[in-house]
């Protein structure tokens, strides 16, 4: 009976002004993480929204005879080779924008944030565990697209691998910072949704999903190369190319993912 | 040595005063009980002391802490289990027990502890599945895991049946006996007169009185009430001049008086002198639900 009683951590030679214990930031972020990569297992169909989706998206592009052409206006290339790249920015923009802030605004409208922050544990940590678990599973989803890409269609490998990787960081960055931004800022689920939906559709177009911004033209272009996945598009094109991406495009995902990250640790509280 | 102190406590929401001007000391290892009508600032009182709100004006210390600027620190030597929270529907009990587990710098060890609740075979169950007696009983698990120094429950019993609440009263008076500190919010009367040390008994945002169980009964008019079946009709005039009455009436061919010990004796004695006996004679201490209804009423 009495081993379930709780015993009294402080010990009694240091009474009342006494500071309590700091406690372990390196371990209570170890627990949290494990409860949510056991939670973001359980939700299949985020998952397949995150990882198989953008893969779908390629095999069925790729099934329609006309995309595997090589067209003259795409300097000889053909859709499927154009489609890749922009189901691996999609890929990101799902599980950033769209699959995380509803589990983080869901949280925080249930009380799941307020329980949590009568613990030692900060904000911090369940946003890094978010942003890790959906970094992860859409990195997973995109090398998933070049596969298929490669081994369906003989969409070739990006050329320039560690600098296709760098770029594919960044912009997985910029699009978690965006999700966690609106998660932020966002009291319920359904402004979670409707605010990441709004920011969503402009992504989606940077991105290429309808016209790829290599076939844009040049003013819709050079405005886009603004948006970080405008700049994605154009660094991953440029690295899947062979070439080391222009710093410009790389510049500019870097600076949104540093801006968006920072507005969410900065406005992510608990309740 | 007091443990929490709180001194001048306000809280307004949009203007409205909810906490106003409340001051209290809870010494280390006592049952502190807050009671008090809906509205009358328990929640907000405690949300200050767990560092969930920041108070408008006055001071809350935990262990010598600001529970605001010193949340972490708080945070790790207080446990607490709110009115009303979730977890992730999907976390079995176990995984819920291991999370926040993981959370304190020193925790306690969760088995013994989902064993006392009846959580062991609960345990593979996702929180979104379990009946709203086992969330609270969970939650009280949690409140207690991180081995706090002080531990805050708010409607403790809320949702537990009979049998379920008999055994959680057990368990928190075992825990304040390894000299851990309690503060409970609470409505019921039974919880209160049961555990606590001393209980503050809240009105409009004030403290209206503070003292042990039995010192508020004591306090509150109409402590005690004798009810009998008279052989034969008694003068009211009679009953009229007993020491300490505070009321006398009739009532299914009853006699009701109300009043204080010594009115009991005096009412005995009374009958006595006349010859009269009482049937069905029944004498009641007064509760602390009457002395609630009565010190709450005199302070609306």
């Amino acid at each position: 009976m009495t081993a379930a009683t709780p015993t009294t951590p402080a010990s009694p030679a240091t009474p009342g002004g006494a500071p309590g214990p700091v406690g372990r930031p390196a371990a209570a972020w170890r627990a949290v993480l494990r409860a949510e990569a056991r939670l973001f297992r359980r939700e299949p169909l985020a998952l397949f929204w995150i990882v198989l989706f953008p893969a779908l998206l390629v095999t069925i592009l790729g099934l329609v005879p006309a995309f595997r052409q090589p067209q003259a206006e795409l300097g000889g290339r053909r859709v499927i080779d154009l489609y890749v790249p922009v189901a691996v920015l999609l890929a990101l923009i799902l599980s950033g924008l769209q699959a995380m802030p509803p589990v983080l605004a869901g949280y925080r409208e249930r009380g799941i944030l307020r329980r949590m922050s009568t613990t030692p544990v900060r904000p911090g940590a369940l946003l890094a565990a978010q942003i890790l678990l959906h970094g992860a599973a859409a990195l997973g989803s995109a090398a998933l697209s070049l596969t298929v890409g490669r081994l369906a269609f003989g969409v070739a490998l990006p050329r320039q691998a560690p600098g296709y990787l760098l770029a594919l960081l960044l912009a997985a960055l910029a699009a978690l910072g965006a999700g966690a931004g609106v998660a932020a800022l966002s009291r319920t689920t359904k402004i979670a949704s409707a605010a990441a939906g709004a920011v969503t559709f402009p992504m989606m177009f940077g991105a290429g999903v309808w016209i790829p911004v290599q076939a844009m033209p040049d003013l819709l272009r050079s405005i886009v190369s603004g948006t970080p996945f405008g700049a994605g598009a154009q660094a991953l094109g440029q690295a899947a190319a062979g070439d080391w991406p222009s710093w410009s495009h790389l510049g500019v995902m870097a600076l949104w993912a540093v801006v968006l990250t920072g507005t969410a640790s900065r406005w992510f509280r608990w309740a | 040595m007091a443990i929490i102190e709180v001194n001048g406590l306000r809280k307004a929401y949009g203007g409205r005063p909810v906490v106003d001007g409340i001051s209290f000391a809870v010494e280390e290892g006592e049952i502190f009980g807050l009671l008090g009508p809906n509205g009358a600032g328990k929640t907000t009182t405690v949300e200050c002391v767990e560092g969930l709100r920041t108070p408008d004006a006055g001071s809350v210390r935990v262990a010598g802490l600001d529970p605001v600027a010193d949340h972490r620190r708080v945070t790790g030597l207080l446990g607490a289990q709110l009115q009303e929270s979730e977890l992730q529907a999907a976390l079995t009990v176990r995984e819920a027990l291991e999370l926040y587990h993981g959370c304190y710098p020193r925790p306690a060890d969760w088995r013994p502890l989902a064993e006392r609740l009846g959580l062991t075979a609960h345990l593979d169950t996702r929180f979104g599945k379990l009946s709203g007696g086992r969330r609270q009983r969970l939650f009280i698990a949690l409140a207690l895991i991180g081995g706090p120094r002080v531990v805050v429950l708010d409607e403790l019993t809320t949702g537990l049946d009979p049998r379920a609440r008999r055994d959680t009263w057990e368990l928190i008076e075992d825990v304040r006996d390894s000299g851990v500190t309690v503060l409970l919010v609470t409505h019921f009367m039974a919880e209160a007169q049961r555990l606590c040390d001393r209980v503050a008994l809240l009105g409009a945002g004030r403290v209206v009185a503070l003292d042990t169980p039995a010192g508020l009964i004591g306090r509150s008019a109409g402590a005690t009430v004798i009810s009998f079946v008279p052989s034969r009709p008694l003068d009211d005039r009679e009953l009229a001049g007993l020491p300490g009455l505070t009321a006398v009436g009739q009532q299914d061919g009853r006699v009701v008086v109300t009043g204080t010990d010594e009115t009991a004796d005096a009412t005995v004695s009374l009958l006595a002198r006349h010859g009269i006996t009482a049937r069905h004679l029944r004498i009641t201490d007064a509760t602390l639900d009457d002395a609630f209804l009565d010190l709450t009423a005199r302070e609306a």
